[in-house]
């Protein structure tokens, strides 16, 4: 009986650490294009979660036009990258030279103004998606456990992404001078490179990375208006855990974060049964298991006050 | 000459008016804070169009008075809520104020509308504290006391010979009073209770863990866009084929199975009120509902037009002298109206007494959408009306 009941708990912990990882990967397409905007162009983008809405939308509509979730998906990855060239050379640009609070204002503008246009064109009603057929069951990797096949398939998508974005950042010659914008942003300018033209690839292509988290998320979670809100603020805190600037730091912090999210819901409330109250310890487990990823915030800054990784400081 | 006829008609109309208006020339104000933008705004959105319909058809007259309503978001912010209240109270100098959607809003909001002597109508929350130690006689419930649905469903359950149950809920007072309420009815034993972060997204931690406990069946009261996570992705971890759901209305309101499908296909759940209720107030509404806003009304929409009309009966009784508060309170009391649910009166802590069915998933046309299958309460009172000294 003991040694079921080690297996059993074995098997759920394996489980909960898919979850982790997978909402990991979820925070980590979103972290990538928040980073490398905030780290190369010093600007904060709090409309990142606008393009993550817009994301969702557009792969929900043509999904259900084409009957292809392939096609959704692309048609997110297309209307996100160009949103967000349109948003940096209309807004974005004048933001540059202007300090942080008035990036804050202005990018605020434009949630709002994203999140009426979205309730204009589509209506204040959530859409409706779900994953493609293929996709829709569960598999039993682990024993006696089923898990959501779609699950699995964004931890796929994630890590193939983050692997492509080592590759641009270390191999290319946009990646080479994403790098050095980062350090020496006059530098590069002053070498002929058209800065210009870099930040809107720069921003087309994280709001590209914004979309495809949205996108991927449509199947699974309530798509409307304000759904870019919520995973912003943890956005935030990994590229903070991760630092800011850098990819890498994106990823690992986005891993950590998910992790000790998942953790701490799953298992805080279990632990603290074990020695309260069970109504007691669903109270303080609910409340503790929400601190959680802060605590680990709170952690990473204190010893490491500029985050986990530095972006491109010689090379990393 | 074009201008000749409007100049006509507004004479008429003036003249129209001017009879019932003499006493009473002054518009009644309405203040509505409730929730239109964010992940809870398709319920803020169902109350103000349930209400606003119902002014529309009085042609924005209740009770026969010119009637403004001021309607403000407060995107379900305790503190935007409680900012909007006090600007409602001391510069639009509202007769009523209406429309919060949830409870930790309300308890942050209403006490101070009582206290400043104002008349409340709450179209949706119904926190427990409310109901019983902390009623008061200005405040009125038009919806519901927060455990009703929850305790309609714990009996059914039961009835249903359920013996072990997992049950969830977000962390805020709506969120206790409804798996407290479930409690109350349900007989068989409780695997877990979890309480979740208010407007969670991702349940596959809750959802794992609930798995592995392995209830047979599970409860779960997660209103608007929490509420088609968690179906999606309960569905998703193929649960759904093994553990049936049970949930309060709240969790199956037509705006989450338009989302979720037939994910949700044979689910019950309990409400005061369903579009398919058989009297002719809930006819003409629906009727006018989806000419209007081209959907079904919610439960939400429901409550929100049964306000409005709560509130049309009142003011045509004090002949809208509604500032003479003790009448009006006596008015609005009375409930001399037809609520589209059927059976409504108001209990002696100005909470309803009224019936709740339980009602199932099916396929409707395209998509999914509730029928009322039977009923689980007959005027149902609350648990907390004994507490309320008033």
């Amino acid at each position: 009986m003991q040694g079921h009941y080690l297996l059993m708990t074995t098997l759920l912990f394996l489980e909960q650490t898919l979850n982790g990882l997978q909402q990991g990967v979820m925070l980590f397409l979103m972290a990538a294009g928040l980073t490398l905007v905030f780290g190369i162009m010093h600007l904060l983008n709090l409309a990142h979660g606008s393009l993550y809405m817009v994301g969702a939308y557009v792969c929900a509509t043509v999904t259900q036009a084409s009957g292809s979730f392939l096609i959704g998906v692309i048609s997110a990855l297309g209307a996100c990258a160009a949103s967000g060239m349109v948003i940096e050379i209309l807004a974005m640009r004048r933001l540059y030279a202007r300090e942080h609070l008035d990036q804050v204002l202005a990018t605020f503008g434009i949630i709002l103004f994203f999140n009426e246009l979205v309730k204009i064109l589509w209506g204040p009603q959530a859409l409706f998606l779900n994953p493609p057929a293929l996709l829709n069951g569960t598999m039993e990797i682990l024993p006696d456990t089923p898990y959501p096949t779609y699950r699995l398939f964004i931890i796929a998508v994630g890590l193939i992404v983050a692997l492509g974005l080592r590759h641009l950042i270390l191999n290319t010659r946009v990646g080479m001078l994403i790098r050095a914008g980062a350090t020496h942003r006059e530098m590069v300018g002053a070498l002929g490179v058209n800065i210009d033209w870099l930040y809107t690839v720069v921003f087309g292509l994280g709001a590209m990375l914004a979309g495809l988290s949205g996108a991927l998320a449509g199947p699974m979670l309530a798509i409307q208006v304000g759904m870019g809100e919520n995973i912003l603020i943890l956005t935030f805190v990994v590229i903070i855990v991760g630092g800011v600037g850098s990819v890498r730091g994106a990823l690992v912090g986005a891993l950590l974060v998910g992790l000790v999210d998942t953790y701490a819901r799953a298992f805080l409330p279990m632990g603290l049964r074990e020695f309260m109250e069970p109504a007691n310890a669903d109270n303080v487990g609910a409340a503790a298991s929400g601190m959680g990823i802060y605590i680990l915030m709170a952690i990473v800054l204190l010893f490491k006050p500029s985050g986990l990784f530095q972006a491109y400081k010689g090379q990393s | 000459m074009k201008f000749l006829p409007k100049v006509l008609g507004l004479c008429a109309a003036a003249s129209l008016t001017l009879g019932m208006a003499q006493a009473n020339d002054k518009p009644v104000k309405i203040g509505m804070i409730t929730t239109l933008s964010g992940g809870g705004a398709s319920l803020g959105i169902d109350i103000r169009d349930g209400f606003d319909l119902a002014v529309k058809m009085k042609n924005g007259m209740l009770g026969g008075v010119k009637t403004e309503v001021i309607t403000t978001d407060d995107a379900r912010k305790v503190g935007n809520a409680k900012q909007i209240a006090t600007r409602m109270i001391k510069q639009d100098n509202v007769d009523v104020l209406t429309g919060i959607v949830w409870s930790n809003l309300a308890m942050a909001v209403v006490p101070s509308v009582t206290k400043a002597g104002k008349i409340y109508i709450s179209t949706n929350a119904g926190p427990s504290a409310l109901a019983g130690k902390a009623c008061n006689e200005n405040y009125f419930n038009v919806a519901w006391q927060n455990d009703n649905l929850h305790e309609a469903m714990g009996k059914y359950a039961t009835d249903q010979g359920v013996k072990t149950a997992y049950i969830l809920a977000p962390n805020y007072p709506a969120g206790k009073d409804a798996l407290t309420g479930f409690k109350r009815f349900f007989k068989g034993e409780v695997l877990g209770e979890v309480y979740t972060k208010l407007g969670q997204v991702d349940y596959a931690a809750e959802i794992a863990n609930l798995r592995a406990a392995k209830p047979e069946a599970v409860f779960f009261f997660l209103p608007g866009g929490m509420g088609i996570n968690f179906v999606k992705q309960y569905n998703q971890a193929g649960l759904s084929k093994t553990t049936p759901l049970y949930g309060p209305a709240f969790s199956f309101d037509e705006g989450i199975l338009k989302a979720v499908g037939e994910a949700a296909l044979g689910v019950h759940n309990a409400s005061q009120y369903t579009w398919d209720l058989d009297n002719a107030a809930n006819k003409a509404f629906v009727e006018a509902f989806r000419a209007e806003y081209k959907r079904n009304p919610s439960l939400y929409a429901s409550q929100g037009f049964d306000a409005a009309m709560l509130l049309d009966s009142a003011i045509a009784a004090v002949k809208g002298n509604v500032s003479d508060t003790d009448a009006f309170r006596a008015a609005i009391k009375a409930a001399k109206f037809d609520s589209v649910r059927g059976n409504f009166k108001f209990g002696s802590n100005n909470h309803p007494v009224q019936d709740i069915y339980v009602r199932e998933v099916v396929k409707a046309g395209e998509g999914v959408s509730n029928k009322t299958v039977g009923k689980v309460f007959t005027d149902h009172v609350d648990a907390y009306a004994s507490q309320c000294k008033m």
